[in-house]
């Protein structure tokens, strides 16, 4: 049993200062026994000869002077198992569903390693999420980080359900599971999700984290490590396929802000603190493939953009860490449209690599540029209208025009339980496109058009 | 004070020390494990530490020894094809080690201490050499020989010098002050390498990529920053730079970016052949990858470590150019270590002396005369990621102050899908006078006209779409209309460019030119056919404008060329004759 200190001389939002102690290692877990004989746990972030500083996960709400500290000797590990599959833990890896402890086949540090970039396989596998704005034109790949950019309000927990229900790698078996951290979100919230998950049966191959609106704060620093640890050890030791969903990374970033601002550190932009960067990317980076392991770790994340500001620091950082982010669209949402994706500003940077005739269709990326410029080129011509009136359009403009609603309403707009296979969005994409003069599918090599333009196709079966 | 001190405190990458006698810049080993890290601070008997690995668990008392030593580099021959992580410590090397996860307390020779390489002689005993000769070459790649350099401290005369299979830490040579010379040297990578004298740039960087070397080229041993919001273009041109441009030697550093990115370079560079030799590009590359995830400290070494392998090409008279992405990572990490130091923060939580550090890295660029007598250059390219994309914050400020051409990348033409989402109004290259000699040389006397005209173009294509948009293109006149079309065959044949197209990926100069003229002349031909009289919808309709489109794609560009020009020729006339 490790010494019990007495010595603390200070508490501080989520903070303690503990005293006179014997050397203590830096990132050590604490345990911190309350006089009434509840515990509670910390992490050191501070620690010399003189003073050491502990971040107390579950707050530091009841603590006084005379609460007894330990320090473990150790980091904070997550004891793990094939067990974890079908459990729901709290945001600190505690059981919540009444089951027993896991007996952990492993002990791991859930600060995680980096992955040695020479050990990384470049992701290429197209993962089929049945959704058309995804598939067809931001296609998600295994290894891949790729976040929902939304906003209060909009229904990005229905998207990441319907994508966790969906997501298949075609033509594959592999063993696949979903890691679900909640960060901060409401119990309503989450029973939403966990009512889903057990309506479908998905509850037997996911793993659940629940840090809830009214958990502590700082419980979410630790979260997501927890939930990213499970990750791995089931994709890197038990080979399987894992699909992590992180909701909201906006409440965790606020538990950072928070607790850079008790510590009294210089703030960065907006109050965040100035390695908030290198923090996003400690969680984010931990996706991927692995050279030689059959397993991967697949991001996708959701995170309510404060004020639907694509600028501001949360989704502006973890843009410059992600692969690509999928955008949600208010507007979208106050036509009706389901799910309200804006292909505009979304993008899925590994999309070249895992799509073309051996992956999913050789016209798949020219369908897909096609799609997007007449789609942008339609919504500047809304803009003009207002102007100008539709009366001023040319013909050509007006085809443009009809494109765009016709792409919101049949391409982006589908069933909560719509799952399309690759070939019937491509092929919706060929009838929106089949509208425009065919003088104007400029993006399209002839070749494509010739096999797959419905006009052309018919020809053919005549 | 001595040697051996002890760990007073710790503060994530940041350990404080007590106890040992050190200097600004040694490195020391810190904790039982035998961490690496630097002085970056001295106060009283404490030294301020930072550390490049992971500081879990360390704990106050552990001991900390110095090696006395300033960070440094090897160079020698077996840099080319390397991976390394910032301190040079090469990735596979610590794959073999620990695993496919970067765990701490594993040091590993920049430069491999089993290889032999074959040392040539081109001195001989009795020869007088002096700091940066060349005693030797070594062909480190199939094309590229490495020179073997006197250490730029030492000179002497030769009493014996060796020839055939050595390692890279076997004695080659002698002088008679008793100084053996190594094949491999090692360097402090925050000194710069001195040079016999810094010359004018005068020849551009061809890079293959039409708005870089058409419009705001760079010159060699000049400096570039490419500056903008997440997803604009940032790496894939920094990427395609890395892979086209006509340098000898390319130096990439992933600073504080992706490991799936250094994974694609990592794959794709060994299967693309240098368009110049023939050879994998990854024969002349050396990759630095430190990713976001990997220690903050080792990220703020790597730019210097990457920059210092840079000189060592560059004193054996190689023209080299080195790519930072970004810059802005190297910057927070400087900013991280700062703050951790309770230092007085500047503007935005960056340390005061952000200017000066980044001054410092970038004055290291230029073409020089080396002390072996050879002519060599650095060219440096740093990616800037401005939060929020809004250049007015400090890194982009304070680099554009320093560097001669900016390239600006705008979220908006990334989103419209147009790339190299490169502004053409705000961009600018300072070294287009200095370059026009040599585009009249090697490309063709009216290239710098064109140029011009072209840009001329363009400024008035965006005045016009001010009035575009008030009242509609029909509005304006038809020579006003035909400008615009004009603009946009700029725009979309030429400067668009497609870095994924098998084809146009790399363009040749001599592509370039024919191709911004050939457009240029059909707008002359559509020009003076207006004046004759021709309808502005009939010229509108020219096919041979729609091959323009698409030309750029042709495997057999010259001759598919060839036609449209004969059928632009043909298709003006009939329109005349109407
Ligand atoms: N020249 C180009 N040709 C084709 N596509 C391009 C080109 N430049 C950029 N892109 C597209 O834009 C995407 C984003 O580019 P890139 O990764 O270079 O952005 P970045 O500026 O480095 O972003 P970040 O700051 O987040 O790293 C690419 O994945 C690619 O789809
Ligand atoms: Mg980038």
């Amino acid at each position: 049993m490790t010494k019990e200190y007495k010595t603390i001389n200070q508490i501080s939002g989520p903070l303690i200062f503990v005293e006179k102690t014997e050397p203590v290692g830096y990132n050590e877990l604490v345990n911190i026994t309350l006089p009434d004989g509840t515990t509670k746990r910390g992490q050191v972030l501070d620690t010399s000869n003189e003073i050491v500083v502990v971040q107390v996960f579950e707050g530091t709400g009841g603590l006084n002077k005379e609460c007894g500290v330990r320090f473990t000797g150790e980091t904070i590990k997550l004891p793990v198992s094939k067990d974890l599959l079908g459990r729901i833990l709290s945001g600190a890896g505690e059981p919540l569903d009444g089951g027993p402890r896991i007996v952990p086949e492993d002990r791991i540090d859930i600060t995680g390693a980096a992955i040695n970039p020479y050990a990384r396989l470049p992701p290429k596998d197209f993962i089929q999420t049945g959704i058309s704005t995804i598939d067809g034109m931001n296609t998600l790949v295994r290894g891949q980080k790729l976040p929902i950019f939304s906003g209060s309000g909009l229904p990005h927990n229905e998207i990441a359900l319907q994508i966790a229900r969906q997501a298949r790698v075609r033509g594959s078996n592999e063993p696949f599971a979903v890691v679900f951290a909640a960060m901060g979100i409401t119990n309503e919230e989450s029973q939403y999700f966990m009512r889903d998950f057990e309506r479908t049966g998905a509850l037997e191959r996911a793993v659940v984290f629940l840090n809830l609106a009214d958990d502590p704060a700082v419980e979410r620093l630790i979260t997501p490590r927890l939930a990213l640890t499970a990750a791995e050890y089931l994709a890197y030791e038990h080979d399987m396929h894992v699909l992590v969903i992180l909701t909201d990374i906006t409440n965790y970033c606020e538990a950072l802000r928070q607790m850079g601002a008790a510590r009294e550190e210089v703030p960065g932009r907006r109050g965040y603190p100035g390695y908030m960067y290198t923090d996003l990317a400690s969680l984010y980076e931990r996706a991927g493939v692995i050279k030689g392991r059959k397993g991967s770790v697949t991001q996708f994340s959701i995170l309510s953009m404060p004020g639907d500001d694509i600028t501001h620091p949360i989704p502006d950082l973890s843009g410059y860490i992600t692969e690509g982010q999928i955008v949600i669209s208010r507007e979208l949402h106050r036509k009706g449209i389901y799910p309200p994706v804006n292909v505009l500003p979304s993008l899925s940077r590994l999309m070249n690599s895992g799509i073309g005739a051996t992956r999913t269709r050789e016209d798949h990326k020219a369908v897909s540029d096609q799609l997007y410029a007449a789609y942008a080129e339609g919504k500047d011509l809304r803009g003009l209208v207002a102007i100008v009136g539709k009366d001023a359009l040319s013909d050509r403009d007006r085809k443009f025009l009809e494109f765009a609603d016709m792409f919101e309403d049949r391409f982006v707009r589908q069933g909560e339980d719509e799952n399309r296979d690759i070939e019937t969005t491509l092929s919706i994409g060929w009838d929106l496109l089949a509208e425009l003069p065919e003088t104007q599918l400029t993006r399209i090599d002839n070749k494509y058009i010739d096999k797959y333009h419905p006009a052309h196709k018919a020809e053919k079966k005549e | 004070m001595k040697n051996k001190g002890e760990i007073y405190r710790i503060s994530g990458p940041v350990v404080i020390i007590s106890g040992l006698n050190t200097k600004m810049y040694d490195v020391v080993k810190v904790g039982t494990e035998g961490l690496m890290g630097e002085v970056i601070g001295i106060e009283g008997d404490k030294s301020t530490v930072q550390v490049y690995e992971e500081t879990s668990g360390l704990k106050p008392g552990e001991p900390v020894e110095n090696t006395g030593m300033s960070l440094s580099v090897e160079l020698g021959p077996g840099l080319l094809e390397s991976i390394y992580d910032g301190i040079q410590r090469p990735l596979p090397v610590l794959k073999d080690s620990m695993g496919d996860f970067i765990k701490r307390g594993v040091s590993a020779n920049g430069l491999s201490r089993e290889k032999e390489w074959d040392f040539v002689p081109m001195v001989k005993k009795g020869d007088k050499v002096n700091g940066g000769d060349i005693i030797g070459t070594v062909q480190e790649t199939q094309n590229i020989e490495q020179r073997i350099l006197v250490p730029p401290n030492v000179s002497g005369t030769i009493s014996d010098i060796k020839k055939g299979k050595f390692k890279v830490d076997a004695v080659i040579c002698t002088l008679d002050n008793g100084k053996e010379l190594m094949m491999m040297q090692k360097w402090p990578v925050r000194k710069p390498r001195p040079v016999a004298k810094k010359m004018t740039p005068n020849t551009p960087l061809i890079t293959g990529q039409r708005i870089l070397d058409g419009l705001f080229p760079v010159a060699k041993g000049g400096t570039a920053a490419i500056p903008g919001p997440f997803g604009s273009g940032k790496t894939v041109t920094q990427q395609q730079l890395a892979k086209w441009s006509d340098t000898e030697i390319v130096v990439y550093i992933g600073c504080g970016e992706r490991g799936n990115e250094m994974a694609d370079v990592l794959h794709e560079f060994p299967e693309i052949k240098d368009p110049k030799t023939g050879r994998p590009l990854m024969e002349r590359t050396v990759l630095i990858a430190n990713t976001s995830n990997m220690p903050v400290a080792a990220r703020e070494a790597s730019v210097y470590t990457g920059i210092t392998i840079a000189e060592y090409y560059r004193d054996m008279g190689y023209d080299v150019s080195l790519m930072a992405d970004s810059t802005s990572r190297w910057a927070e990490a400087m900013r991280e270590i700062s703050s951790r130091l309770e230092e007085m923060p500047g503007e935005e939580g960056y340390p005061a002396y952000l200017a000066a550090r980044l001054s410092e890295f970038y004055e290291r660029a230029g073409k020089v005369k080396a002390l072996c007598g050879k002519e060599g250059s650095i060219t440096v390219i740093g990616a800037v990621s401005p939060p929020g994309g809004d250049f007015s914050e400090p890194i982009t400020q304070n680099t554009l102050r320093i560097v001669k051409v900016f390239w600006a990348l705008d979220a908006k033409l990334a989103q419209r899908r147009h790339f190299p989402s490169i502004n053409w109004l705000n961009s600018y290259s300072l070294y287009t006078k200095a370059l026009g000699p040599w585009y009249d040389e090697h490309v063709s006397p009216d290239w710098v006209k064109l140029r011009n005209d072209s840009m001329e173009l363009l400024q008035k294509e965006s005045e016009l779409q001010e009035i575009v948009q008030l009242v509609g293109s029909d509005a304006l006149p038809e020579d006003q209309q035909l400008t615009l079309e004009i603009a946009r065959m700029i725009r979309e044949y030429f400067l668009q460019q497609n870095a994924y197209h098998e084809v146009d990926t790399f363009c040749p100069m001599d592509k370039q030119y024919k191709l911004l003229k050939a457009i240029t002349s059909w707008g002359d031909k559509a020009q003076s056919a207006l004046e004759g009289g021709a309808e502005i919808a009939e010229i509108m309709k020219s096919s041979t404008k729609d091959d323009l489109a698409k030309v750029k794609y042709e495997v057999e560009f010259d001759k598919a060329l060839g036609v449209i020009l004969k059928n632009m020729d043909e298709e003006f006339a009939r329109l005349r004759g109407k």
